[in-house]
């Protein structure tokens, strides 16, 4: 941080776009500071994940597993599921989505607001698995934009705790967009 | 629609539950006709988990279509994978193992009772109870352990094979099974606590989507759904199989058929098969395993890697041992629990990294049009679920890959009558009953 402290505001007025009120501006500070924040958003966002578990098939059983007592995902700040996608930053896919099914996931993620995050917990959602027949979904990367992919029919726990660590990376290391439009 | 009283008129509201509802512990969709806050009529939706179960087991080989059976109830894959193993066994008319038949039963009541506690756990969590959910997943993580340990997954196991299981118990598991079976006892104990008498969750469970007798009998549904109704019906009981008729076991009855009833049926379940395990690793016959077994044993790919060479004369007499991911198929564990019969059973890894015998009966066994070829007939075969009765029908036209494999899944049953245990109650009911029904989407849609 700079010596003198620098105080950030953030505020929603009627254009709906977030603007940044910074006080003591000096010539190289805008981008300097920009970036800073950044970084302080990043880390605020990786450790409040707020899951949406679209839990459908087997993979639901290690899903319990890893959010218990045993694994805890709540190490990792991701312990609160939000069973609302209005309040869910990922959208963790948990089992087979079937053709039945793949409509109503891809309203659940339409209805999630930004910044979003997807997870495909198990083979079927990133490939189908073993299920190559007409009733299955051959990877829900063909319905919705995937950011990590857990592999395994189905994952382990520590998988999953693997998972949940690359999107805590990636979300760190992405571009912070701080505007209400993305 | 009800009649307009002046002029306001009232009118019944459709709500769908479902098929993402945070409520619903698997996908189904129940269209609901409200009247205010009572529910006057429900529809239930399924089909959103097919996964062509059936037909994909007309595409593989008998052998290949276990670990398919693993996901259909995936809560206790184990059952799954005997009861289908059970049906091809009785087709092909071949006895497995006594130390298998233990080994089965084992296994099954421990899949039986992680299924059941998820089944509390989920529906206690539903009407609010986090603690009692934490601390049964603790105590599945437990028996979890012990399945690992046994059959090298956690959850889709695929540890049954037609004529036997894939491999022995690993030494020393009797008593590490027997702690967690303390450790599971002491959790239940504490759910016992803190649910069976607590006001809340009686009051939320109590006279709650009553399924009467009458209709649990026109609705074929068993299980725990059906015994809390007062049918004394347990496929254990009525039909034993494996080793059922010579364990000493209860099976608990509910009187009312509401919530608390199954949730006291489930309870008293687990309990049951814990005894019925102790039983079992008690009379488990075969005794320890035999360390020396493999006094002169060479790795299998030295051996593979000689008789390449030519230096075959030392070989004669001599046994592989084979890699740790096979432990339990060594030769003396495995005559144990494989049937002797060579057209179904794999050899031993031993003979098969040994010896040519070996070698080539394992391969006649893993070619495609060489595999098992049961002969031409159908057979029907049961077990008990954790939700009820799980048979398999199975159909063979004399060829390595099955004709037709049916389902009869418990959890279908259980849904074609829900709207008798959901009509004429609360809309806040729903979650309640439809967690003490347990409902499997793998199984329902398959």
């Amino acid at each position: 941080m700079p010596q003198h402290w620098i105080y950030c505001d953030l505020r929603f007025n009627n254009s709906d776009q977030w603007r940044i009120k910074v006080d003591n501006l000096s010539a190289e500070a805008p981008g300097f500071i920009v970036s800073r924040l950044s970084d302080a958003v990043a880390w605020a966002r990786k450790y409040s994940i707020f899951v949406y578990p679209f839990v459908t098939a087997c993979c639901g059983m290690e899903y319990m597993s890893a959010a218990s007592g045993h694994y805890d995902m709540d190490r990792f700040g991701a312990g609160l599921p939000r069973f609302s996608p209005r309040q869910a930053d990922v959208l963790l896919v948990v089992g087979t989505i079937s053709h039945k099914i793949a409509p109503i996931l891809r309203r659940v993620y339409d209805q999630m607001c930004e910044p979003k995050w997807v997870v495909a917990f198990g083979v079927c959602t990133c490939t189908g698995g073993f299920y190559d027949n007409y009733a299955t979904v051959q990877g829900i990367d063909t319905i919705v934009p995937v950011d990590i992919y857990i592999p395994g029919c189905p994952p382990r726990p520590e998988a999953v705790l693997d998972g949940l660590m690359k999107l805590q990376t990636k979300i760190e290391h992405q571009k912070q967009i701080l505007t209400g439009k993305s | 629609m009800t009649a307009s009283t002046g002029n306001t008129e009232t009118r019944n509201m459709l709500l769908n539950v479902g098929p993402s509802h945070p409520a619903m512990h698997g996908v189904i969709r129940l269209i609901t006709e409200l009247e205010g806050e009572k529910v006057v009529k429900v529809e239930a939706e399924i089909g959103y988990l097919h996964r062509a179960f059936e037909k994909s087991c007309e595409n593989s080989s008998w052998t290949q279509a276990i670990p398919y059976t693993d996901r259909l109830n995936y809560v206790s894959p184990l059952i799954n994978n005997f009861g289908y193993c059970g049906a091809v066994e009785k087709l092909l008319g071949i006895r497995i193992t006594e130390r298998c038949q233990y080994i089965r039963v084992i296994m099954g009541e421990i899949s039986r009772i992680t299924d059941h506690l998820t089944c509390i756990a989920a529906s206690a969590m539903e009407l609010g109870a986090m603690t009692a959910f934490l601390y049964l997943m603790k105590a599945r993580e437990y028996l979890y352990e012990i399945i690992e340990e046994v059959t090298g997954a956690r959850l889709t196991i695929s540890y049954g094979r037609i004529g036997g299981v894939k491999g022995d118990f690993p030494a020393g598991l009797e008593e590490r099974l027997e702690t967690a079976l303390i450790k599971t006892e002491k959790e239940i104990r504490e759910v016992d606590k803190l649910l069976t008498r607590n006001r809340i969750f009686v009051d939320r469970t109590r006279d709650v989507g009553v399924l009467k007798r009458e209709d649990a009998v026109s609705y074929a549904i068993t299980g725990p759904l059906g015994r809390a109704s007062g049918i004394n019906y347990d496929v254990r009981k009525a039909f034993p199989y494996c080793v059922y008729d010579r364990v000493d076991f209860e099976v608990p009855l509910g009187e009312r058929g509401d919530n608390y009833d199954r949730y006291i049926v489930r309870m008293e379940e687990m309990r049951q098969s814990i005894r019925i395990i102790r039983q079992c690793v008690r009379d488990l016959p075969g005794g320890p395993v035999n360390a020396d077994a493999n006094d002169k044993a060479i790795r299998s790919f030295d051996l593979v890697d000689q008789a390449k060479l030519g230096h075959t004369a030392g070989l004669v007499n001599a046994s592989a041992t084979v890699e740790p991911t096979l432990e339990g198929s060594e030769r003396p564990f495995h005559e144990r629990i494989m049937t002797a019969d060579k057209k179904v059973s794999l050899p031993d890894k031993g003979n098969t990294y040994g010896n040519i015998e070996g070698l080539m009966n394992h391969f006649k066994l893993i070619m495609d049009s060489h595999g098992i070829c049961p002969p031409a007939g159908d057979t029907y075969f049961a077990v008990e679920g954790a939700n009820g009765e799980l048979g398999f029908y199975v159909a063979s036209n004399g060829k390595d890959r099955p004709y037709r494999v049916r389902v009869r899944p418990p959890c279908f049953f259980s849904m074609a009558g829900i709207h008798k245990m959901l009509e004429g109650y609360m809309v806040a009911d729903i979650v309640a009953t439809f967690g003490s029904i347990n409902m499997i989407a793998g199984e329902l849609d398959r």
